[in-house]
């Protein structure tokens, strides 16, 4: 069976979030970079699945420039077999949705994982795109994933609760804990990393439909008030006659 | 033209979150010079459906097919996707829920329309162009997006809008056939399962939230987190750890990879404050943060803090809550 795991390169959880003077960019200096915490669900749990299946092939996707190349290789190491970078900033969804969608379609892969969003931009819209340009089922938030030949049993989460979802492959899914405990690169992995395939392709189409036109940071905090431990009580006044919630 | 509003329902009623959605809507049909419409997913009653006219809503689209009770990808987006073309929608908004966000993005390309999730603000429509504000970077951020093109998509972050309520308006409920077959039904579920929930609040729909950590010691002492929600009419949740070690089910993990929260009222006890915590929690209107330790990097982030034990001040403060109703 193919998977294809898409991973995204995102500021690490801890940065401090800044922008750049015209605030139309993320400032990216001295920033460090990672594999987007949720999409190590769906890179983790493909090869679990591979490995289970006794075969078959996981192949990892980035759309990205060549400084995304490090994560990419972090995910060679975790246990990938080859990996694809389309070569482009990410524009928006629909932009990156376009080139999953041509990769997945010209690689004839089984099985199309990404985590449910990413850190950053926190769309939650990648999965849905690419399943509608494909004309395959989504299933998104993926709590659980298993597969039984051609078939696959996910749990997709709704609002409180969860349903149980069967489909056939090709399929994608948006994958979120508790669905698997993420692998980190061991020694071995991060020596056979450096030898896998890794290709880079050009995008193949350049549409976007969104644009960023400014980022703003929230409103400071205006800090905390205290209120003595002895006293507990007099918070539930506060909260109903000053912060009026209650 | 006309705007199209998504509705979810749940045992007959129209969920909070969508009462919001549809407030939205209809506030942009007026901007727009139009009317809005809305189509209604989920086990839904005419009569709960027609009070949407207290949020600005003028007609109801409602298809009966018994299988839209519970979420269907496929039905979902065809059934929105029809109601977008009998109703001309140039605008389309959701809740930003895992129903909104799954088939909002679905129906972006059906539709070749722009979509911005996360949305947290009416938008703003000066010379021609369509910016909407969203959160971004996990709470720590904004972007102000500009959606190109005919159609927009707009999936809103919940408890963002002020939900309009004009008493006595009525919409018009009108039957609607999206003329679903089994092939739309693909990935229907082939079994539901609700949670058990303290008090028949969902976290995800709650405007209050009581959580606790590792500081609460053990899942055996979670009765006096229950009971300060119980009094407020609060949803309980708690932070990864505790999910991690079983002391309370994955669907309560509120942070980076669990469940995002916007309440009016967040109240975090024994949770030190983890940056991935505070990414699921920072948009909450209003955070109270009760810890031993007075270093806990929590009350940064905090509105009202109380430095004290937990197994002291919780009791004490169900005890008021009790008093003031």
């Amino acid at each position: 069976m193919k998977f294809l795991v898409c991973i995204s390169n995102v500021p690490d959880t801890t940065t401090k979030i800044t922008f750049t003077p015209d605030n139309k960019e993320f400032n990216k200096a001295g920033v460090q970079f990672v594999i987007n915490p949720w999409d190590e669900y769906a890179l983790t749990r493909a090869i679990e699945l591979k490995e289970a299946q006794g075969g078959g092939t996981v192949t990892v996707l980035n759309v990205g420039e060549a400084d995304t190349e490090p994560n990419i290789r972090k995910a060679l190491a975790i246990g990938a077999d080859d990996a694809i970078r389309v070569n482009a900033h990410p524009k928006d969804a629909f932009f990156v949705a376009q080139q999953i969608a041509s990769i997945a379609k010209d690689g004839g892969y089984d099985v199309i994982l990404m985590g449910k969003e990413s850190i950053d931009y926190n769309g939650f819209q990648v999965h849905g795109m690419v399943g509608e340009l494909l004309n395959i089922p989504t299933v998104a938030p993926a709590m659980k994933l298993d597969m039984s030949g051609n078939t696959a049993t996910l749990e997709r989460e709704i609002e409180g609760g969860k349903e149980i979802v069967e489909v056939n492959t090709p399929f994608v899914a948006s994958c979120q804990q508790p669905m698997c405990e993420p692998r980190i690169p061991n020694m071995r992995g991060i020596m056979t990393a450096r030898t896998k395939p890794l290709k880079v392709v050009e995008p193949t189409a350049d549409a976007a439909r969104t644009e960023v036109s400014s980022y703003a940071l929230p409103p400071a905090k205006q800090g905390v008030k205290l209120i003595p431990a002895e006293n507990a009580g007099e918070l539930i006044k506060l909260l109903r006659n000053e912060a009026k919630v209650i | 033209m006309s705007v199209l509003v998504v509705v979810e329902c749940d045992g007959g009623e129209v969920k909070k979150s969508s009462l919001e959605v549809a407030s939205y809507g209809s506030q942009v049909a007026q901007m727009l010079g139009t009317t809005a419409t809305a189509v209604a997913v989920g086990e839904a009653t005419e009569a709960n459906l027609a009070k949407l006219g207290e949020q600005g809503i003028t007609k109801v689209l409602h298809d009966a097919e018994p299988r839209l009770k519970d979420f269907v990808n496929g039905a979902y987006t065809k059934l929105i996707a029809a109601a977008a073309q009998k109703e001309d929608a140039k605008v389309i908004v959701l809740a930003n829920s895992n129903i909104g966000a799954s088939v909002g993005s679905r129906l972006s390309v059906r539709l070749q329309a722009s979509i911005a999730t996360n949305v947290v603000e009416l938008p703003k429509t000066d010379g021609g162009s369509f910016t909407v504000k969203r959160g971004a970077f996990s709470g720590k951020a904004f972007a102000d997006v500009k959606l190109d093109g005919d159609r927009k998509i707009i999936a809103v972050k919940k408890n963002s809008i002020e939900a309009l309520h004009e008493a006595g308006k009525t919409a018009q409920v009108e039957a609607f056939s999206a003329q679903l077959t089994d092939a739309d039904f693909a990935d229907a579920p082939k079994q539901v399962v609700m949670q058990d929930q303290a008090g028949g609040i969902l976290l995800p729909e709650a405007d209050k939230v009581v959580s606790g950590g590792r500081g609460m010691k053990g899942p055996e002492n979670w009765n006096l987190i229950e009971d300060l929600a119980k009094a407020l009419g609060a949803a309980t949740a708690c932070s990864k750890p505790v999910s991690d070690v079983d002391w309370r089910p994955h669907h309560e993990h509120v942070g980076q990879t669990g469940i995002t929260v916007s309440p009016n009222l967040y109240i975090a006890c024994g949770i030190s404050g983890a940056i991935q915590h505070l990414a699921g929690v920072n948009s909450s209107k209003v955070i109270v943060v009760i810890n031993k330790d007075p270093e806990a990097p929590f009350f940064k982030a905090a509105d009202y803090g109380i430095v004290g034990d937990v197994f002291d001040v919780l009791p004490k403060l169900t005890q008021a809550v009790k008093e003031l109703n």
